[in-house]
């Protein structure tokens, strides 16, 4: 009868609340694995949507969460996919998994050299300055046409077994199931980023940079951490295309491979953890079957889809849902 | 030596070329005071506030903070030490909730902020103590609403739960009841007034009878400097204040 009154509120369980794994996500991760039996025909598709999710989880680090703006991100995932590319094809280092991390590592370098300029302005000049930084990086790998092969692309490499034993088969078994535990490891990586306090931060850096320094926070060291951090992750992403698909092309930092991760990323919802997931499902897929309609007018499309997210959406298509989701809770 | 003062200013300066903003502006703040800074409209008692915190540089003066001279020291750095602010106009976080809010200020001043490899909730006390903060502003209730959702007032007391959150020594108050209907600002100070007396405050306030009900000390800016300063009743009784400030107000 007179036992305490419970404190009505638990702070702890309310954070704990926010960070917990949910059953849809479970849900979401089994249903990826569904290609391996339902379309077999699909894996080598499939296998690509898993590298370019991971690229646009990396991408949503610092847009989503930071706040950042990029339009020049595929400097990172093409030079991971070079570093790859060239140690296997020049070097004969074909081990897949530290081929991987050596993509990610100068991909890192790479970030850490470039965070020194980025952290330092915002808006425009960002947006300008990270476009500048891909497309020097892409005239460069051009030129260097003795080493990358330039707009032939790199040829020549060859991955041994994943872990000795998977082949890199003509179908993609092997190309989609490592090209996911990739993704999903990394992704485990990235929500644990996003749940900490550094990503507590990087939120109220996206939320107000001008309170931050008010409140201690030293804001540019935290941008610079989550820069590069972002480069290691695409980095990766570009390693795995070159690994997969034992080519490089010089696309790889083109332009057009920065501007379709943000697509990717805006179409699913940026600064959700999802959204870049969701986004490269629907924008892989979409351009898979209109592309196969005819080849042109998938620009057509993909316009026309980009325009009625952004009116209807702003917050992506996740963000649509959870809007939703979340009105009807209301009436309830 | 008790009565060291926590929070000196020595003769500082600043123009935005030939417009004098702040001039010869020297403070001592012992340690618990309540000062109210008042003055007419752009006396410069916000741009002191910044030139304090760090968010301008002055020209010319220092700022000593607990003995050290901090004027060289970065905003976010001086923070560290315990010299604190809120804002006029609400600067807060739109789509964290306030307990989330008050939590990244407390993870920044026990230095866990940077941490990425630990998720949140594990950290129970910064936690507890953030919920703590929000109790004694009566924001408990509503500490996992986003903060754009909560009520005017209950953002400005928001605004100053983050800086009690800092663990400030000297914390600057920029008129903590703007925009707060008259009827309700009493209500917002005694929340203020509620403060533990181990912080100095200093709070900029145009309503005079909250000032006068609130302040221990009142400094009075006029056009850049500082007029005079003193108790509220030698402030109440002075020819010139009357004349500059009150005058316009009683008159």
């Amino acid at each position: 009868m007179s036992e305490p009154a419970p404190r009505s509120v638990d702070p702890q369980g309310l954070l704990r609340q926010q960070v917990r794994w949910r059953l849809l996500e479970t849900v979401f991760w089994l249903a990826v694995l569904i290609p391996f039996f339902a379309t077999p025909t699909y894996l080598v598709l499939c296998s690509q949507i898993a590298i370019a999710a991971l690229f646009a989880l990396s991408l949503d680090l610092i847009v989503g969460y930071s706040g950042l703006v990029s339009l020049g991100h595929a400097v990172f995932f093409g030079f991971g996919a070079y570093t790859a590319g060239l140690l296997s094809a020049k070097l004969g280092w074909n081990e897949p998994i530290t081929g991987l991390l050596a993509a990610g590592f100068a991909s890192m370098l790479l970030g850490l050299l470039t965070s020194i300029i980025v952290v330092r302005i915002s808006h425009f000049a960002l947006i300008m300055v990270t476009l500048g930084l891909c497309l020097l990086m892409f005239e460069l790998a051009n030129q260097a046409h003795d080493l990358t092969g330039g707009d032939d692309g790199l040829q020549g490499i060859s991955i041994s077994p994943v872990l000795g034993y998977f082949n890199f088969d003509l179908y993609g078994y092997t190309a989609f199931g490592y090209s996911l535990a990739v993704l999903f490891i990394c992704f485990l990586i990235i929500r644990r980023v996003i749940n900490s306090p550094f990503g507590l931060s990087l939120r109220g850096i996206r939320e107000n940079p001008r309170r931050m320094p008010a409140i201690g926070s030293p804001m540019r060291g935290r941008l610079r951490t989550v820069y590069v951090m972002s480069a290691t992750f695409a980095g990766i992403a570009g390693g795995l295309l070159a690994q997969t698909t034992e080519f490089v092309a010089l696309d790889a930092l083109s332009f057009q491979r920065s501007a379709e991760v943000l697509v990717m990323l805006v179409l699913g919802g940026a600064g959700r953890l999802y959204g870049g997931l969701v986004g490269a499902i629907i924008f892989m897929v979409a351009r898979d079957q209109l592309a196969g309609l005819n080849p042109q007018y998938w620009y057509f499309w993909l316009g026309l889809l980009l325009v009625l997210v952004i009116i209807f959406l702003p917050n992506g298509i996740l963000g649509g849902i959870a809007h939703l989701v979340s009105r009807v809770r209301a009436k309830k | 030596m008790t009565d060291a003062p926590v929070l000196v200013t020595q003769g500082l300066d600043k123009s935005f070329g030939s417009l004098v903003v702040a001039s010869d502006i020297s403070l001592s703040l012992p340690k618990g005071a309540r000062y109210a800074l008042i003055g007419p409209n752009g006396a410069g008692k916000t741009t002191l506030i910044n030139l304090i915190t760090g968010m301008l540089t002055p020209d010319a003066g220092r700022i000593v903070l607990g003995g050290e001279d901090v004027t060289e020291i970065g905003p976010a750095d001086r923070v560290k030490r315990g010299l604190v602010r809120t804002f006029q106009i609400n600067t807060l976080f739109p789509n964290l909730t306030p307990l989330e809010a008050v939590m990244l200020a407390v993870c920044e001043r026990r230095g866990e902020a940077g941490t990425w490899w630990r998720s949140l909730p594990s950290y129970g006390a910064a936690a507890e103590e953030a919920y703590g903060i929000l109790q004694t502003l009566r924001l408990a209730e509503f500490c996992d609403r986003p903060t754009r959702q909560l009520a005017y007032g209950q953002q400005r007391l928001l605004e100053i739960a983050l800086g009690l959150a800092a663990k400030p020594k000297v914390l600057l108050l920029d008129e903590p009841a703007a925009g707060v209907p008259k009827s309700e600002s009493g209500e917002l100070f005694e929340a203020v007034a509620g403060i533990s007396s181990e912080i100095t405050i200093l709070f900029i306030e145009h309503d005079m009878d909250v000032v006068f009900r609130f302040a221990s000390r009142i400094i009075v800016m006029v056009a850049g400097r500082i007029l005079v300063e003193g108790t509220p009743a030698e402030i109440a009784t002075h020819p010139e204040v009357r004349e500059v400030y009150l005058g316009a107000h009683h008159g």
